[in-house]
């Protein structure tokens, strides 16, 4: 093993300074007595506590699950079949057009897509609320989901679709029985990304959104306007505790099933002699 | 079990003018834009055969297999399978099944339900379906494995596995892509003859896939080799080897000595060939060739005799020159002799006693020699 040069030790400083020191505070000062934000009076969970009786803010937190839910979902789905088009199809008309355009919003500005959203709602004369903000959601989200199943299906073995339509299955029943049970790790952890980008929104969210509809970052952001609160240190913590616990989660989840197959290829050699 | 000698050597539906073909290829057509990978094929398969499809990778042989399946749709022509024409019937509803050359086992599932899958489709009932995923594991011997996935087997296994799946709903025609390819040398010829005994035993019409003519050799009724998208050849292995109708034929399947030369004289069944090399030819040969044409004759390296002495019959169908390399296999030795014009030629003589008094070494001038009914005469 290398061993620790001092030029070492200050770039991994320097990198997680840089990377955690904001995050670390923001915690720290969550769990802080007094209610101003950067004078330290004593360890307190009071601001946590007080979350439960802040209505507005439950509201929005409520409101951003649901979009976040429900444009995942539909993301994940219209992904999935971009995917699959791309993957399978690779004679039609205009594939690298359309596969450009796919990947198009990955690298679009988020304000030229919340503003051509916007623009596009007013003129088909759609009120803007809830369902305009899952709307634009959906529609920046499906491209990350397609990027990530499409990775998958290309190290996808074809031919035990073939097997299951020699075997009397349907093109439908092939899809749900294999295709669909072989890459869902790829269109769950495509969800996931969806879930995670729609929570914390903020640029195409305030573009699309309308009254009554108003998301937690959203809510986070134009309070931070009248002065940061311990509040919204103590809302973020969570908001942070809940993305590294799926993190967390997820990653087990992979590193569990990787050393289960290893463990099993192993057992079955062994058994070969 | 009684041996599969009888049935074998009297199987021939072939041969019989009255048998009506259970597969046919009509002028079968296959374009993948401009590539043809299968051009204006015609072929018939008999019920109960054992027929190999023989080629180099691209020869169109996989893509004929994967029209019979419902994979690829011929681009003209068309194909009967017992009587029905199978244009535009999708694969899941053709009565054949197909074992894949990478064994496509469901991953997610266990063995028994990879078995049970074709079944499932069918709508059997589930008493039904377990009984035949048991008699399907007893058939392959892999009873202790049906809750295992197919991660958790050997390469054999998993062959066994995909063998079993294909067979469970007894389809009318079984059809294997490279079904041996992925195993080793000495797991791949008990298998051979493991496919052989089930295909008999099942009553089963076999088309398999294969670039290994060792393969086909053995396990085939009748071959077909394909070049280019055509069928250059259908007949025996027998005859494929000891008969071959054109130089491709000869050259592909087995070693062979190739002697290029002019058709001298045609008498009764015999043509003298003067080859290239000075060597000159007399051969049975039923072909119709005119004094004059280019011909070539083809010797395989075992009807020809090596010798220290001069034969009676030489300098017909004979040839002086020296041992050049010798290939001891055990069973049989490859000589490799290079001819006075330095055309080298390959004998193999079998080793039938433990021990030779005074073999033949290297360097040593010796006869390469040869009956009338050695060779065949093919046409240039």
């Amino acid at each position: 093993m290398a061993k620790w040069s001092r030029f070492n030790i200050v770039s991994i400083v320097l990198g997680f300074g840089f990377l955690y020191l904001p995050i670390v505070l923001l915690v720290i000062f969550s769990f802080n007595e007094s209610k101003l934000v950067t004078v330290w009076a004593g360890f307190s969970t009071r601001w946590y506590a007080q979350l439960w009786h802040n209505q507005s803010l439950l509201d929005a937190a409520w409101v951003t699950i649901r979009v976040a839910l429900l444009s995942a979902t539909c993301a994940t789905v219209l992904g999935t079949l971009a995917a699959l088009a791309l993957v399978r199809y690779t004679r039609f008309r205009g594939r690298v057009l359309f596969s450009g355009m796919v990947y198009a919003p990955l690298v679009m500005p988020e304000v030229i897509t919340g503003l051509s959203l916007l623009l596009l709602f007013v003129a088909v004369g759609l009120d803007r609320g809830f369902w305009t903000i899952t709307l634009a959601h959906i529609t920046f989200t499906m491209c990350f989901v397609a990027v990530v199943v499409q990775s998958r299906l290309l190290s996808f073995d074809q031919s035990i679709e073939e097997a299951a339509l020699d075997l009397g299955a349907t093109p439908v029943r092939t899809f749900f029985a294999i295709t669909l049970p072989v890459i869902a790790p790829a269109v769950f952890s495509g969800w996931m990304l969806a879930f995670t980008l729609s929570l914390d929104d903020l640029v195409i969210s305030s573009f699309t959104t309308g009254p009554g509809a108003t998301t937690l970052p959203m809510k986070i952001y134009s309070q931070v306007r009248l002065g940061v609160t311990p509040e919204i240190n103590a809302i973020c913590t969570i908001l942070i505790g809940v993305v590294a616990l799926g993190v967390l989660v997820a990653s087990i989840v992979t590193r569990h099933r990787e050393m289960q197959r290893e463990r099993d290829e192993r057992a079955a050699f062994a058994a070969i002699g | 079990m009684k041996s599969l000698g009888s049935i074998r050597r009297s199987f021939a539906p072939w041969a019989d003018p009255t048998s009506k073909p259970f597969i046919s290829f009509k002028n079968v057509t296959k374009k993948f834009g401009d590539f043809i990978a299968v051009d204006d094929l015609s072929l018939n398969i008999y019920t109960r055969e054992f027929f190999a499809l023989l080629g180099a990778s691209g020869c169109g042989k996989s893509t004929l297999l994967r029209m019979l399946a419902g994979f690829e749709q011929p681009t003209s022509g068309e194909i009967i399978l017992d009587g029905q024409n199978l244009a535009g019937i999708p694969p899941y509803r053709r009565p054949v099944n197909m074992m894949f050359q990478s064994y496509a086992l469901f991953p997610h599932m266990t063995v028994e339900s990879n078995i049970a899958f074709g079944l499932k489709q069918d709508g059997m009932p589930k008493p039904d379906i377990a009984e035949r995923v048991a008699q399907m594991l007893k058939l392959v011997k892999l009873e202790k494995f049906a809750k295992r996935k197919p991660h958790q087997l050997s390469g054999g296994q998993r062959q066994r596995v995909a063998l079993a799946r294909s067979l469970a709903k007894r389809p009318k025609v079984l059809l294997l892509d490279e079904p041996l390819g992925a195993l080793d040398k000495k797991l791949r010829e008990e298998t051979q003859f493991e496919l052989m005994d089930l295909q008999q035993q099942l009553g089963l019409t076999f088309v398999v896939v294969t670039h290994d003519q060792e393969e086909a050799m053995t396990m085939a009724d009748r071959i077909a080799v394909m070049s280019q998208g055509k069928v250059v050849q259908v007949a025996t292995p027998a005859e494929i080897y000891e008969a071959p109708n054109s130089r491709f034929v000869a050259d592909f399947i087995g070693d062979v000595n190739i002697f290029d030369g002019t058709v001298a004289a045609t008498e009764d069944g015999r043509v003298r060939v003067e080859t290239a090399g000075g060597v000159p030819i007399r051969m049975a040969s039923s072909e119709k060739l005119s004094t004059g044409t280019r011909a070539a004759v083809a010797i395989r390296p075992e009807k020809i005799r090596v010798t220290r002495e001069a034969p009676q019959h030489a300098p017909l169908n004979a040839a002086e020159g020296e041992i050049w390399d010798i290939g001891y296999l055990g069973d049989m030795t490859v000589f490799h002799i290079r001819l006075k014009d330095g055309k080298v030629i390959k004998a193999s003589s079998l080793n039938a006693v433990r021990a030779v008094e005074d073999p033949l070494g290297y360097d040593q001038q010796v006869w390469v020699s040869f009956g009338e009914d050695a060779g065949v005469v093919l046409k240039d």
